[in-house]
């Protein structure tokens, strides 16, 4: 697709593990996405989320490929991962 | 971030657990240009057309799909009325090109195509009287073409000949799918004042003021809403109800519009219009009965149904109106009976009945709509059924409509079952009073008058 921008925002829920954010940057970096902006917590002291803004302008990847190398990367974990393009949230929460 | 966490997964959990997704792309193609008065020339045509103008729907509704995160289920195709197209009065001319239309379809893989389309609600011709003529027999053997028919608008009144001709197809082809609970009745809607831009099946078809091509988009996202009334709680009170609907309808319309724009620009055609509607599903959490039960009602079909319905329906346009520039269709909430897990039980239980159903569409699109009624039930009380429901669309210059299968075999007590989006039914009581010399009479009920309107 012809885009100006190729922003994705990748979504990672689920049970709190050591290594969860090493893992998906690592597979991020290998696919050659840059992160622009990362947040992670960890709700009610057990649920780890974390939200992170990648632009994969230099990744020829489809987004589906995307979403698969990712959860490859944290197989095993109990951990729910989305990637979806930017696009999506600005038009849901930007007027 | 550009995005909070709050919003990012606010929308990771609309569609991962409301199931907020885009119904149906539907490409309308003007079949404008196909009209032959050799029948196999004229299905030649259509289906060369069909195929040239819906040749990549399939692979970039995956694409968009795929390249946003965001779920299509359906693609389909709406023609323009097939009594427009087919230029001769002969039942087997109509019935060659529906099959032609069936075979483009299912080369293409879409799941629907509408537009086996007549607009009677004055009078027919012998072109339409064909078209009717072969209807059920093209419902019982097409897959995917769906039929629609015009009874009544506003501005010409309702066709009563025509509900009584109707009636009778109905049962016709109930009789001749009655193998599978009378599904060909599934693929038949009857209307009073419809849309010509609707991009939901049964009754889609792409008008005549339309253009050679556009994409139609509707969405679907009563869970989302549903979610969104949960957390604000029993406690707020309906002023705050309607603008938290209004928000959660922004946010789904939104990702309709960005579907839609996306859509025309893979495909090279405009994008026409997106569907505000609310479009149930049979699965559960992903119902409009559902938003009526956390409105505070037990059961859709409760006194106060209809002031929730008109509230829901009202609040979901305004906030979807702001989300988009291209807001056209039937843009208003569902409530078939088949297609919702909350109305299928509230019918079991009694608690909704033809009645309730029928003040129900007077504030909401689109009308009765996928009931079963027993297969005994006659022509001459289908015929008034409809009829009641015309006047409704008649009368408030809206669009209603009829889907309604009379369950061959089938009494109160038993159910169809359709599967996929068309869902079961329980079969569900219809008055027993006759109106069967009102029926007979026949003709055509006056326009009603647009001024002293009280």
């Amino acid at each position: 697709m012809e885009k100006k921008k190729k922003h994705i925002i990748v979504t990672v829920i689920g049970r709190d593990e050591v290594g969860i954010v090493a893992r998906i940057a690592t597979s991020l970096a290998g696919q050659n996405i840059n992160i622009i902006d990362i947040n992670q917590t960890i709700l009610g002291g057990e649920l780890f989320a974390m939200t992170l803004l990648a632009d994969r302008v230099n990744c020829s990847l489809s987004l589906p490929e995307i979403t698969a190398r990712l959860k490859e990367s944290v197989e095993g974990m109990a951990l729910q991962v989305t990637v979806q393009d930017s696009e999506v949230f600005q038009y849901m929460h930007r007027v | 971030m550009k995005f909070s966490s709050e919003e990012i997964l606010e929308t990771v959990g609309m569609i991962a657990e409301d199931k907020l997704d885009i119904r149906t792309v539907t490409l309308g193609v003007s079949l404008l240009d196909c009209s032959d008065p050799d029948p196999a020339a004229c299905a030649r045509k259509v289906r060369r057309k069909i195929l040239a103008k819906a040749a990549k729907l399939s692979e970039k509704t995956r694409f968009v799909a795929d390249e946003y995160g965001l779920p299509i289920i359906n693609k389909r195709i709406s023609l323009t009325p097939l009594s427009l197209v087919v230029p001769v009065a002969d039942p087997a001319a109509f019935a060659e090109v529906a099959r032609a239309v069936d075979e483009a379809g299912a080369e293409l893989g879409v799941d629907f195509i509408g537009g086996y389309t007549a607009m009677i609600q004055k009078g027919e011709t012998a072109i339409d009287r064909a078209l009717i003529a072969a209807m059920p027999g093209v419902l019982a053997t097409t897959g995917r073409f769906c039929a629609s028919v015009v009874l009544a608008s506003t501005r010409a009144g309702i066709n009563m000949d025509g509900c009584y001709a109707m009636s009778r197809v109905i049962k016709e082809t109930a009789a001749r799918t009655a193998d599978r609970d009378g599904i060909g009745c599934a693929k038949l809607v009857l209307f009073a004042n419809p849309v010509e831009d609707n991009p939901f099946m049964a009754g889609a078809f792409f008008g005549t003021g339309e253009s050679e091509s556009a994409i139609l988009v509707g969405v679907s996202g009563p869970g989302a809403v549903r979610r969104a009334l949960q957390k604000l709680g029993p406690e707020a009170d309906l002023g705050q109800v309607a603008e938290t609907i209004k928000k959660t309808a922004f946010k789904i319309t939104r990702a309709g519009e960005l579907v839609g724009r996306a859509m025309a620009d893979q495909l090279g055609v405009s994008f026409g219009i997106l569907d505000l509607s609310l479009a149930p599903t049979p699965a559960e959490g992903d119902s409009v009965g559902q938003i009526l039960e956390t409105m505070g009602l037990a059961m859709p079909g409760a006194p106060g149904s209809t002031a929730a319905l008109m509230m829901l329906n009202d609040a979901v346009k305004k906030g979807g109106l702001f989300a988009s520039s291209s807001v056209g269709g039937l843009s208003g909430a569902f409530i078939p009976v088949s297609e919702d897990a909350s109305m299928i039980a509230a019918a079991e239980a009694g608690a909704i009945t033809i009645e309730k159903l029928e003040a129900m569409t007077s504030v909401c699109s689109v009308g009765l709509d996928m009931i079963a009624v027993p297969g005994t039930t006659s022509e001459e009380t289908l015929a008034a059924v409809i009829a009641d429901e015309m006047a409704i669309g008649c009368a408030n210059n809206k669009t209603t409509a009829v889907r309604i299968i009379p369950a061959p075999g089938k009494d109160v007590g038993d159910s169809v079952s359709f599967g996929g989006l068309l869902g079961k039914a329980p079969v569900m009581a219809v008055s027993g009073i006759s109106a069967d010399i009102f029926v007979r009479r026949g003709g055509r009920i006056p326009a009603p008058l647009q001024a002293l309107t009280n």
